[in-house]
């Protein structure tokens, strides 16, 4: 099944900005391929991943076809205060998948 | 002389029949493929009546990728991040995948760095354009153009 990967520092100073990389295992099937017989293989893909920081949005991305398999994403933000950063993907075919880091700020 | 000729004859009309069907049959299973014209139209769609500026967005990818199935592309623009000034938006663009959109990113000033990185597919080898909206209501864009020696596959399953 899905599995998500995170990495997010696990303590940081406050106001720092901190790097966060998320990644995803789906095919990501684009809906422009077809088998060998010439059947139209049916779009498949993640149309959406946000993050979140104590409940607040930091991050979102909208997807497309043209993200490669197994999305990845690499941003920043600002370590405001200890808490969670919470990960979610969804996309067509119901996926849902939801990961999270505790972050310290001292 | 006579034998010669027609045999050149031959080979050149069986050499453009082979051709021609090798191209009609690439045309016949081929995906559609957007045009830059409808990348135009793509960002139009984002961007509304708005003028598009060159420059404060630096769009990195490989200026040579051997596999288009997944190549890293790094975007990032010269912005404070501050309440006051800060980049709302990031839409990459490409020329020649089946759909023009390729991926969208929203941040803020909660970002911290307007800096970005992911992986893409590229059908072709093409030219990428990311287009950045300003918290000021401006867009701004950089191009990158990446030669694609293995395209994304897009035929068998």
């Amino acid at each position: 099944m899905s599995s998500a990967l995170v990495n997010v520092p696990a303590r940081a100073r406050r106001g720092e900005v901190i790097e966060i990389k998320a990644l995803v295992s789906h095919a990501m099937e684009t809906g422009y391929r077809r088998t060998q017989l010439g059947a139209a293989i049916p779009r498949d893909i993640i149309t959406r991943f946000a993050c979140t920081y104590n409940g607040t949005e930091i991050f979102r991305a909208e997807l497309h076809p043209a993200i490669a398999a197994n999305p990845f994403f690499a941003f920043s933000t600002v370590a405001t205060e200890s808490g969670t950063i919470a990960f979610h993907w969804s996309g067509d075919n119901g996926f849902s998948v939801a990961a999270s880091a505790a972050i310290t700020v001292a | 002389m006579e034998r010669r000729a027609s045999r050149r004859e031959f080979l050149l009309t069986a050499g453009a029949a082979a051709a021609g069907v090798g191209l009609g049959s690439l045309a016949a299973v081929g995906p559609a493929r957007a045009t830059p014209a409808e990348m135009q139209e793509a960002i139009r769609r984002v961007v509304g009546s708005a003028r598009v500026n060159t420059g404060k967005v630096k769009l990195e990818l490989p200026p040579l990728s051997e596999n288009g199935n997944a190549v890293p592309l790094a975007v990032s623009v010269e912005s404070p991040m501050t309440e006051a000034d800060h980049v709302r938006a990031i839409h990459v663009f490409t020329e020649k995948n089946p759909q023009p959109d390729a991926v969208s990113f929203h941040l803020g000033p909660r970002s911290g760095r307007a800096s970005v990185a992911t992986r893409i597919r590229l059908a072709d080898t093409q030219t990428v354009i990311a287009v950045c909206e300003l918290s000021d209501g401006s867009f701004w864009s950089g191009r990158a153009d990446v030669v694609v020696t293995l395209a994304a596959c897009l035929e068998d399953g």
